[in-house]
């Protein structure tokens, strides 16, 4: 132990006691945790002020984090998936669309000349089959290390567990097509493969998708970017300055 | 009960601080055109967000759960992370959370460590207690980062370096930041943060201790979240081989799903985006990924003190979004430099001096830094009155001080027993008059005096004072009734 005098926990807790406010807080929660069921295009557009729409249920999800089809009131996976090709693209991600089938070629297109690139150890092998470069998995047979993934012209190719319409957001949380935080991270380009029936519409939706919330997640909204200078937003700081998503549809 | 110390005293009374800030035209500047832009897009995504009110209200019954269970979520969060690998600290003020952080550093022999941007350690003055102890921190955000090479002070929660503009903070990194390129370096907002980016890239790949706040800890499952934008977080977080977490004791959240709620509410609120590009969540120790050491120090720096306050505990709600910044008047135009205090603004007037206690340098004078107009509290994710508690810490520093001798008190008591009586105010307000009138003929058609001798010297050192009106509403009544009749006579 540090030496740390070991009253401090015990004082600061007896010292709460004492002040805090008595009796629990209800917490009310109304507020949206599905896109709303009549109109898809509102997700789009804010309600008229004042409107109010009933709080529809969660979808229910499969053993894959998958929805299951014909639950209730949501719009079509198809509806979805426009709402976040617009918002990443609003955030200036690169997006292409492809079928089930297109992906080794749209995925060997979308990387062209980059000379290397970084797979988690358990992804899809069929993802690079038609790509031409180097190919490097992480842990096959070694970790991948810092310097592997920093070297010039390396990307990476990673799925994710979920994505969020409305916000134009991936969920990584470390399954096998996402492998560790830093193979994300370190290299200058990021490929995201995005299936349609990953996309969930708002953030209650996504979290509440996720398998174990105490997996390290991390939730990526565009290229890197900051607002530090003048609060003018400017792509392209410490983490990957290119971000590609693919999304698959059926 | 123990006050909050560190960084959040202001040293000089707010009326001082501010008139030095407000000679700057070229800071007053800067900040509107940041604040305005930043206003605008706030607006914007928030307007997009049809249940944003269900959401704030969520967002602030939440918090208020936590603080009324805070005593049993800490117990909980404790347990939860000491579980999944994590060593918890507790630390009562700034000097014993930079002691234990101190320590820790130590122990892994480096003598430098990588900073995430984080509130609380500026709070406790964390990277002055480890240079005193021969340790480096290095600041990787990039306003952090301005802030550090031009050893200043921050002024402005989220942007810490607001107050310069892109060719100052280009003459900075020129100046300071050792081996930068000079021959690409413009003021263009992406040649600098690409700079900056060469400049911390060694750092990151080479740290092997990182210090990172967070903006959440979920009790339920001891997970703590960072929300950035440029990956800096990212690079401390997963990287070195230990980091250590410093995070104020109303940080908490009581389950995972409460995220839901906070991740919606913060970054359209501070950064006016619909998400910001990275958010890391973690819980204690992953093996093969990430630190393999994790400490987290719990700090209370005053926390309790203001807990026991029951209209001004709602400022435990923040999430330090910084939106009452950017929307408040007074901020706009003296800064964030003004407040004395790492949390300026509407937030910081009334966090500073209930942290530390009135009587904590010249936090008093604080609460008076607003005029009450309440745009903080429209912006407020967590609906925290701002104003509700300015008037309420004022009245706690009048009350104070009751007893004791002011010219303000006694001129206040004879204006009331004048008030009191009809027949007294009106003699007051003729008296009034009679001694104006010569004043009259010297200011003319403006009715207004510049300039007045002391005592009253107070009030004109900042304003005009105006000359009573020649007749008062009653006179012009009666006359008026007077004419009428006259005029209904004459029909």
């Amino acid at each position: 132990m540090v030496t740390v005098p070991s009253s401090a926990r015990e004082e600061i807790l007896a010292r709460i006691r004492a002040v805090r406010p008595s009796g629990p807080v209800p917490v009310p929660r109304d507020y949206r945790t599905a896109p709303a069921s009549d109109t898809p295009m509102n997700l789009f557009q804010p309600e008229p002020h004042g409107a109010h729409t009933p709080r529809p249920t969660l979808r229910s999800v499969g053993p894959q984090g998958e929805v299951e089809k014909g639950s209730m009131g949501t719009p079509a996976d198809g509806e979805l998936v426009e709402l976040l090709v617009d918002r990443l693209v609003d955030y200036r991600a690169t997006v292409r669309r492809c079928g089930p089938r297109q992906v080794p070629e749209a995925l060997a297109e979308l990387l062209g000349e980059v000379p290397t690139v970084v797979v988690p150890g358990p992804a899809p092998a069929e993802w690079l089959s038609a790509y031409l470069g180097r190919i490097r998995r992480d842990g096959d047979p070694d970790p991948l290390t810092v310097a592997d993934l920093d070297a010039p012209g390396v990307a990476v190719v990673t799925g994710c567990a979920v994505a969020i319409a409305q916000t134009g957001t991936l969920l990584l949380d470390g399954g096998p097509d996402q492998g560790r935080r830093l193979l994300s991270l370190v290299p200058d380009r990021h490929l995201c493969v995005v299936r349609a029936t990953q996309v969930a519409g708002g953030v209650p939706e996504a979290l509440a998708r996720l398998a174990d919330p105490t997996r390290p997640i991390t939730l990526v909204s565009g290229p890197s970017a900051t607002s530090d200078i003048e609060l003018d937003r400017v792509e392209g700081v410490h983490g990957p300055r290119r971000l590609d998503v693919l999304v698959v549809t059926d | 009960m123990t006050a909050g110390t560190g960084n959040i005293v202001a040293p000089l009374p707010f009326p001082t601080a501010a008139r030095r800030e407000l000679a700057d035209g070229q800071l007053r500047a800067n900040l509107r055109r940041a604040t305005h832009t930043i206003r605008d897009k706030r607006l914007r995504v928030v307007g997009e967000v049809p249940d944003w009110e269900a959401l704030r209200r969520s967002g602030a019954a939440i918090k208020d759960d936590v603080l009324a269970r805070l005593p049993e979520l800490l117990e909980q969060f404790e347990a939860a992370a000491t579980a999944a690998g994590a060593t918890v600290h507790w630390a009562r003020d700034s000097a014993e959370a930079c002691a234990v952080v101190t320590e820790l550093v130590r122990r892994t022999g480096s003598t430098e460590v990588v900073k995430v941007k984080s509130m609380a350690t500026q709070e406790i003055g964390l990277n002055e207690a480890l240079a005193e102890a021969g340790i480096a921190a290095v600041e990787t955000d990039l306003a952090e980062l301005i802030v550090q090479l031009a050893d200043d002070t921050p002024s402005h929660i989220l942007v810490p370096a607001i107050h310069y503009n892109r060719r100052q903070i280009r003459d900075i990194f020129a100046s300071r930041m050792p081996g930068v390129d000079l021959d690409a370096l413009t003021d263009d907002p992406p040649a600098l943060a690409e700079a900056a980016r060469r400049h911390l890239r060694a750092k990151f790949l080479g740290a092997k201790v990182a210090i990172s706040g967070a903006n959440f800890a979920i009790a339920e499952t001891g997970t703590l979240a960072v929300v950035e934008s440029e990956g800096n977080g990212r690079m401390c977080l997963t990287l070195p081989e230990t980091l250590i977490s410093v995070v104020g004791v109303e940080k908490l959240l009581p389950t995972f799903r409460d995220l839901e709620v906070f991740l919606q509410l913060l970054p359209r609120s501070s950064t006016g985006e619909r998400m910001n590009p990275y958010t890391s969540l973690w819980t204690g120790v992953t093996a093969g990924d990430g630190p393999q050491t994790m400490h987290i120090v719990l700090v209370d720096n005053g926390r309790t003190e203001t807990l026991a306050d029951p209209v001004g505990r709602q400022a435990l709600r923040c999430i330090r979004c910084s939106a009452c910044l950017n929307v408040c008047p007074v901020y706009e135009r003296v800064g964030g430099h003004a407040y004395g205090s790492v949390y300026p603004g509407p937030i910081g007037a009334i966090l500073s001096p209930q942290l530390t206690g009135p009587d904590s340098g010249a936090n008093r004078t604080l609460p008076y830094a607003s005029t009450l107009c309440g745009a903080c509290f429209d912006a407020c994710p967590v609906r925290i009155d701002i104003p509700e508690v300015l008037v309420h810490l004022r009245q706690r520093g009048v009350d104070a001080r009751r007893g004791r001798p002011s010219a303000e008190r006694t001129a206040m008591r004879a204006l009331s027993w004048t008030m009191r009586d009809r027949r007294r105010y009106a003699a007051a307000l003729r008296a009034a008059r009679r001694g104006a009138a010569p004043l009259r003929l010297v200011t003319g058609r403006r009715g207004q005096v510049r300039r007045l001798p002391w005592p009253l010297s107070a009030w004109t050192a900042s304003r005009d004072a105006p000359l009573p009106a020649s007749q008062t509403f009653r006179d012009w009544w009666a006359g008026r009734e007077r004419t009428s009749e006259k005029e209904a006579g004459g029909w």
